[in-house]
């Protein structure tokens, strides 16, 4: 119904350069650049009035291997692979049921879901902050019911970071499971049935594999999200749940520290990627024997705007 | 096949695991009881109180500048951007969707210690327009989603048509092109709007000294719970307003029913 995007000469068309170059421009400058910045401020020296001394250095990106960084990285990538692990467990079943419903139900549905993802991040944080509170709701009620004790902290550990990590993370795991379930051909499922395979067997043979592309985009998602978190930690979390994301905050801000927040950030930015090469190797390596979009090849940007 | 009834009952759950902070929270900014531990009857005191603070309507004031202001860049860069993807294949549509698809992945702290570097390397002084082009940055990916998408369902022949029939490109953008995606435009910027409006990680790196956001503001008074009940207050309204623009931008950016 729509035309195909053809590369024919058209008349009505403006010429591809005048189009591309604003934005082309515009990201180049503030977002291409500063990425690649962040690795080469890494090997500034500071200055004490918090720009950038003189010289260089490779004072910041040593540093990184002591206290407490690695331990900071590394509780960093535990809470991570934990809430992608978590939030896949709970979107599958939810875009299994989205993908079954009607339509009309789905769209309700999705809906309902997208809504309180729209609301900001802060205020989401802030609503379990309260609920947590220890004179809040949720501690007054479970102490009425004797179900914790009179000295029980539901607020500040590590426990509450998870809580809210996957709370505000598990739209980002619903959408793309959602979009891959939905295409998916759910016929194939009762074939498999018809076959002999158990609902198991035919959902972890057939359905799973599937929705491959889903799974890896919401895992990934999930993952480079919960990476770079800052705030859930800083809020909700006590003083032994601090991650990267508040570091880096805490050296550029606080410290002053810019060559130390970037050594830092470049560090997290590396580890980000980690998971998508790996992603690419095991994609090269498990090459489908059906032929795949081309498109599905290239990092398509993640569908969270809901269509 | 029976349907199994888990995933039905795990969407309930997840619904419920959704909405229930935030109607929680709703309740208590009408709540006498300053933590909300239990209803100690109805009141209009904490909206009264977030009435008589300034500085909140201060931030308020800047925020909604701030996100005018790069609404409307981001749009236009975003449409544009759009179009150029959506007509052209090649080398450099594949470098310019790339670069307008990363940001969608980046993680919001590192969008903002990069753009913090080249402020800093720069010396491009902290404040307004540094937010501003930081905020132009992230919405641009966002709004050029919004637009590809609208333009998935246009026809071009439309276009066509217009120069057949003697329109020169200006016209036809005038008079075919731009009515056509308004609906899309207009979609793409109320999401511009409230990223813009919400933002606070990102903000937190680049603001300075009297560009105070709401969100910035919110989250200093975070840190006393004292304030815990104005926030609600505060929150209740936000939520409300969001709301709002969420139905309209829903409405404005699904294609027509055919």
């Amino acid at each position: 119904m729509n035309a195909s995007p053809a590369p024919s000469p058209r008349r009505a068309k403006w010429p591809e350069w005048w189009l591309t170059l604003p934005s082309l421009l515009w990201l180049a400058a503030f977002f291409a650049v500063p990425f690649v910045l962040i690795l080469v401020l890494s090997f500034k020296t500071a200055d004490v009035r918090g720009g950038l001394g003189p010289g260089w250095s490779f004072d910041a990106v040593r540093n990184l291997a002591e206290a407490p960084y690695p331990e900071l990285a590394w509780r960093t990538c535990k809470v991570s692979v934990l809430a992608t692990i978590y939030c896949l467990l709970l979107a599958l079943p939810v875009a299994w049921h989205l993908a079954k419903a009607t339509p009309r139900v789905g769209q309700l549905l999705l809906l309902l879901i997208v809504v309180p993802f729209f609301t900001n991040f802060l205020i989401r944080v802030f609503a379990w902050k309260s609920l947590l509170h220890p004179e809040g709701p949720l501690s007054a009620g479970l102490k009425n019911w004797h179900l914790i004790g009179e000295d029980t902290q539901l607020l500040n550990n590590s426990g509450s970071v998870m809580l809210v990590m996957v709370y505000t993370n598990l739209p980002f795991a619903i959408f793309p499971l959602y979009a891959a379930a939905q295409k998916f051909d759910f016929s194939l499922l009762e074939a498999a049935r018809d076959l002999g395979a158990s609902p198991t067997r035919a959902f972890f043979k057939i359905f799973l594999p599937g929705i491959r592309q889903g799974l890896l985009s919401a895992a990934f998602m999930v993952f480079v999200c919960t990476m770079g978190q800052y705030v859930v930690p800083q809020v909700i979390g006590g003083t032994g749940d601090e991650m990267l994301g508040a570091k880096i905050a805490q050296r550029a801000l606080n410290d002053r520290n810019l060559p130390q927040a970037c050594a830092l950030a470049a560090a997290l930015m590396l580890a980000g990627l980690l998971p998508w090469l790996i992603a690419k190797i095991w994609h090269l390596s498990h090459r489908p024997r059906v032929s795949i979009d081309p498109v599905a090849d290239s990092p398509s940007p993640p569908n969270v705007y809901p269509a | 096949m029976s349907r199994p009834r888990f995933p039905a009952i795990l969407t309930g759950l997840v619904l419920v695991f959704f909405h229930a902070p935030l109607v929680v929270l709703i309740l208590n900014s009408f709540n006498a009881s300053r933590f909300g531990g239990s209803w100690e009857g109805f009141t209009w005191k904490w909206y009264d109180l977030l009435w008589k603070n300034a500085p909140i309507w201060k931030a308020f004031l800047i925020s909604l500048k701030i996100a005018a202001a790069a609404t409307l860049t981001s749009v236009v860069l975003g449409t544009v951007a759009a179009l150029a993807l959506h007509w052209y294949r090649g080398a450099l549509q594949r470098t310019h969707g790339w670069l307008v698809g990363l940001p969608l992945l980046a993680p919001d702290v590192l969008m903002g210690i990069s753009l913090l570097a080249i402020f800093a390397s720069t010396g491009v002084p902290l404040g307004f327009g540094s937010i501003w082009i930081a905020h132009t940055t992230f919405c641009l990916s966002y709004v050029t989603m919004v637009m590809l998408a609208r333009l998935q369902d246009f026809d071009f022949s439309l276009m066509e048509a217009a120069a057949d029939l003697g329109a020169n490109r200006w016209q036809a953008f005038r008079r075919v092109l731009l009515p056509l995606l308004w609906p899309g435009i207009l979609g793409g910027a109320l999401l511009a709007f409230s990223l813009s409006i919400d933002d606070f990680v990102i903000t937190f790196f680049v603001s300075g000294a009297g560009s105070t956001t709401l969100p910035i503001l919110v989250s200093s008074m975070m840190k006393t719970s004292r304030n815990l009940p104005v926030i609600n207050a505060l929150s209740t309204l936000l939520i409300a307003g969001t709301f709002l623009i969420a139905a309209l931008s829903y409405r404005l950016s699904r294609p027509p029913q055919s």
